[in-house]
């Protein structure tokens, strides 16, 4: 894969930003509710680590990572 | 040289750096002196484009940890208000002149204009001198107490020249500046706020403005600084602070001098008011005589110290030119011993 | 031999944030306004020279989070307070962090002076058209139309008069270096922004005088939307009257 995210559910406040910003449209808002009653992003496959999720999180949830370079990333 | 030039430069040489003022009568030839001055020591004297702002720049200069200081007159100290009381309440240490036009500012000086619980330590000169002398207390009590401080002149302190002699403090016991914002090296950023504490994901809110009140009593019982003459066999007993209080003093040695027991206390420090001086003289007199240039208002300090050892009586009133600025008809010396000899004669009703 | 891919952290928050927690609404843009600041100082390396100037609204959560000393002001006080500053440490790299109300409002005369007297410190302004600490309420920003709890009808000329485009006026004053307009309700829109912040910053650092990156904020709550409406309601309300661009360089 070519990239993740990590999202740290517990500091979404749910506001549904990252939703549509996403290119591969991997980002579902889910069900369930955090602790503090707001839903959360779910990750799906196909995540690119291209930032923008992250970039417009207004409460810093999300962590990104990419395959390094040189590396074949294998299918998931 | 005048008194405002004698307080201004006594600053300088007390370490301030930055000024930032407004022109407004009397307290302009303050601006023009640390105009003229502040470059010549490397400091920084701004002409702010007015009062409000004025006060701001010296909050950011005295917020990094910079002696800085401000004058005004009462229309001016006015505008001040809600930075004084956030800069009491945030422990920044400023010097704030009031070069009155009477003395109708005792009130706004010492009970403050502003919002909340703090309070000003105000020092009233009555003369070149001691303005000197008093301006450079007043950086040393300012930083010592991590509070602003308040000089109360006059018209007649800031246009009178006299011989200054200027005389440093000791300051060598003074704490360093760790709670200025200079920049956060080798230590975690801190916040220099009136909201909370300076530390970084600071809780409790409520303890801060606690410490600001928690330190007056400890001012009260240090600070208080009065002068006293005549008072052991005094009946009547004059108050009176500023220039007109020289002007009480001298009624005072005339009268004495007819053989009149009459005695005077001069308040030097309008807080903390020196109340104990006030009622150990009230004490042994028949009547306390207040003399001020306003309706009435240090006159409450006084009848509050007394507290009916004896009958206080008012003895002052607002007087002034024809121009509103300067020198009325009440502050001389023949009215003013006239007003307290009648108080020996056993005229006059309490205030 | 299977090869799972190394992946290496490309995107974190600034570690100058003490926390990713604050009490801000969801949906709000302050908080990434105030992350790419802080992603440029720990880029430059500034940290250390870093005297913030805060002012009063919903960002002054922020102080308390941000490890960069800040001197706290009062509402609209933040220019004269930051001159103060910038003159006795002329070294320190000073910001004001400022809302539309605080700036717009009350404080519009600080900062035209300070623009003029060409000090040099960056102004950074949070307009989202709204005193959004208080509740809702109009600001010298809030556009024609907008609702708000005292222009329930909309704001109207008659009324209410016009709103002021700030960045446009200090931009015709002698004495400032650099005035530029972002906005952060797209990632485009994000990535705008922290350029002309770098660009504010470089013209502090340069000692080119007076700068202010306005910076288009969504505010939900107070536009009374939802989270996730409040892009698209900056893009058809507020871009529209204060439009991106770089107005004085």
């Amino acid at each position: 894969m070519q990239g993740t995210v990590a999202i740290d559910v517990e500091l979404c406040k749910g506001c549904g930003l990252c939703i549509p910003v996403c290119p591969p449209k991997v980002l579902e808002m889910s069900v369930a509710v955090n602790s503090k009653g707001y839903r959360y992003p779910l990750l799906q496959p196909g995540c690119t680590g291209c930032e923008l999720c992250a970039k417009v999180c207004p409460d810093y949830c999300i962590d990104v990572y990419r395959a390094a370079r040189g590396v074949p990333s294998s299918s998931f | 040289m005048e008194g405002s030039q004698a307080l201004a430069e006594a600053s300088i040489q007390a370490g301030c750096r930055f000024y930032a003022g407004y022109p407004i009568t009397p307290s302009t030839e303050i601006l023009e002196y640390m105009a003229m001055r502040m470059p010549q020591v490397g400091g920084v004297c701004m002409n702010a484009e007015s009062e409000i702002e004025a006060i701001g720049m010296v909050w950011g200069a005295a917020g990094c940890g910079v002696r800085a200081m401000t004058a005004s007159t009462g229309q001016g100290i006015s505008l001040m208000q809600e930075s004084f009381a956030e800069l009491a309440n945030a422990q920044i240490p400023v010097v704030a002149v009031n070069m009155g036009r009477g003395q109708g500012d005792y009130f706004q000086a010492t009970r403050g204009g502003g919002h909340g619980d703090y309070r000003f330590i105000v020092l009233s000169p009555a003369s070149a001198q001691e303005a000197a002398d008093l301006a450079m207390e007043a950086f040393h009590l300012a930083d010592k107490w991590r509070n602003p401080v308040m000089i109360m002149g006059d018209f007649l302190l800031s246009h009178t020249s006299e011989l200054v002699e200027f005389r440093p403090l000791d300051e060598s016991a003074l704490p360093a500046k760790t709670w200025a914002t200079t920049g956060a090296v080798g230590r975690q950023g801190i916040t220099l706020t009136s909201l909370g504490p300076a530390h970084k994901l600071a809780t409790a809110v409520g303890d801060s403005l606690a410490r600001v009140v928690g330190k007056h009593p400890e001012i009260k019982a240090q600070e208080v600084r009065v002068d006293c003459g005549f008072l052991d066999d005094a009946e009547v007993v004059a108050v009176a602070f500023g220039f007109p209080g020289r002007f009480v003093k001298y009624a005072v040695k005339l009268l004495r001098e007819r053989g009149r027991k009459v005695g005077y206390v001069r308040p030097i420090s309008l807080w903390p008011f020196p109340s104990e001086a006030v009622a150990q003289a009230a004490a042994n007199a028949r009547a306390v005589a207040v003399f001020e240039l306003n309706s009435g208002q240090m006159l409450e300090d006084v009848q509050l110290a007394v507290l009916g050892r004896a009958p206080v009586h008012f003895i002052g009133g607002i007087s002034h030119d024809g121009s509103g600025f300067g020198v009325g008809p009440l502050l001389d010396v023949k009215v003013i011993a006239e007003r307290i000899e009648a108080l020996c004669d056993g005229e006059g009703r309490a205030a | 031999m299977s090869t799972d891919p190394v992946m290496e952290k490309v995107f974190e928050r600034p570690s100058l944030l003490l926390t990713a927690q604050h009490s801000l609404c969801p949906g709000c843009g302050e908080p990434l306004a105030v992350r790419l600041v802080l992603e440029l100082i720990q880029e430059l390396e500034l940290r250390e020279r870093t005297i913030c100037v805060c002012g009063i609204g919903c960002y002054t959560a922020f102080p308390s989070v941000m490890d960069v000393d800040v001197l706290q002001a009062l509402h609209g006080r933040a220019p004269s307070v930051a001159t103060g500053v910038k003159r006795v440490r002329p070294d320190a790299f000073v910001w004001t962090l400022q809302g539309d109300g605080d700036m717009v409002s009350e404080g519009l005369q600080e900062v035209i002076h300070s623009a003029a007297r060409g000090e040099n410190f960056t102004a950074v302004l949070l307009n989202n058209g709204v005193f959004g600490e208080t509740g809702g309420h109009a600001t010298a920003t809030t556009v024609l139309g907008q609702r708000t709890k005292t222009t329930p009808g909309g704001r109207d000329v008659e009324r209410h008069g016009h709103p002021i485009k700030i960045s446009e006026l200090i931009a015709q004053l002698d004495g400032v270096g650099y005035v530029a307009r972002g906005a952060v309700h797209t990632a485009a829109g994000i990535k705008w922004t922290k350029q002309i912040l770098h660009d504010a910053f470089q013209a502090q650092l340069a000692g080119r005088g007076f700068s202010l990156v306005e910076i288009l904020t969504m505010c939900p709550t107070d536009w009374f939307i939802a989270p996730d409406a409040g892009p698209g309601w900056l893009e058809e309300n507020l871009k529209s009257v204060y439009p991106l661009a770089v107005l004085k360089s």
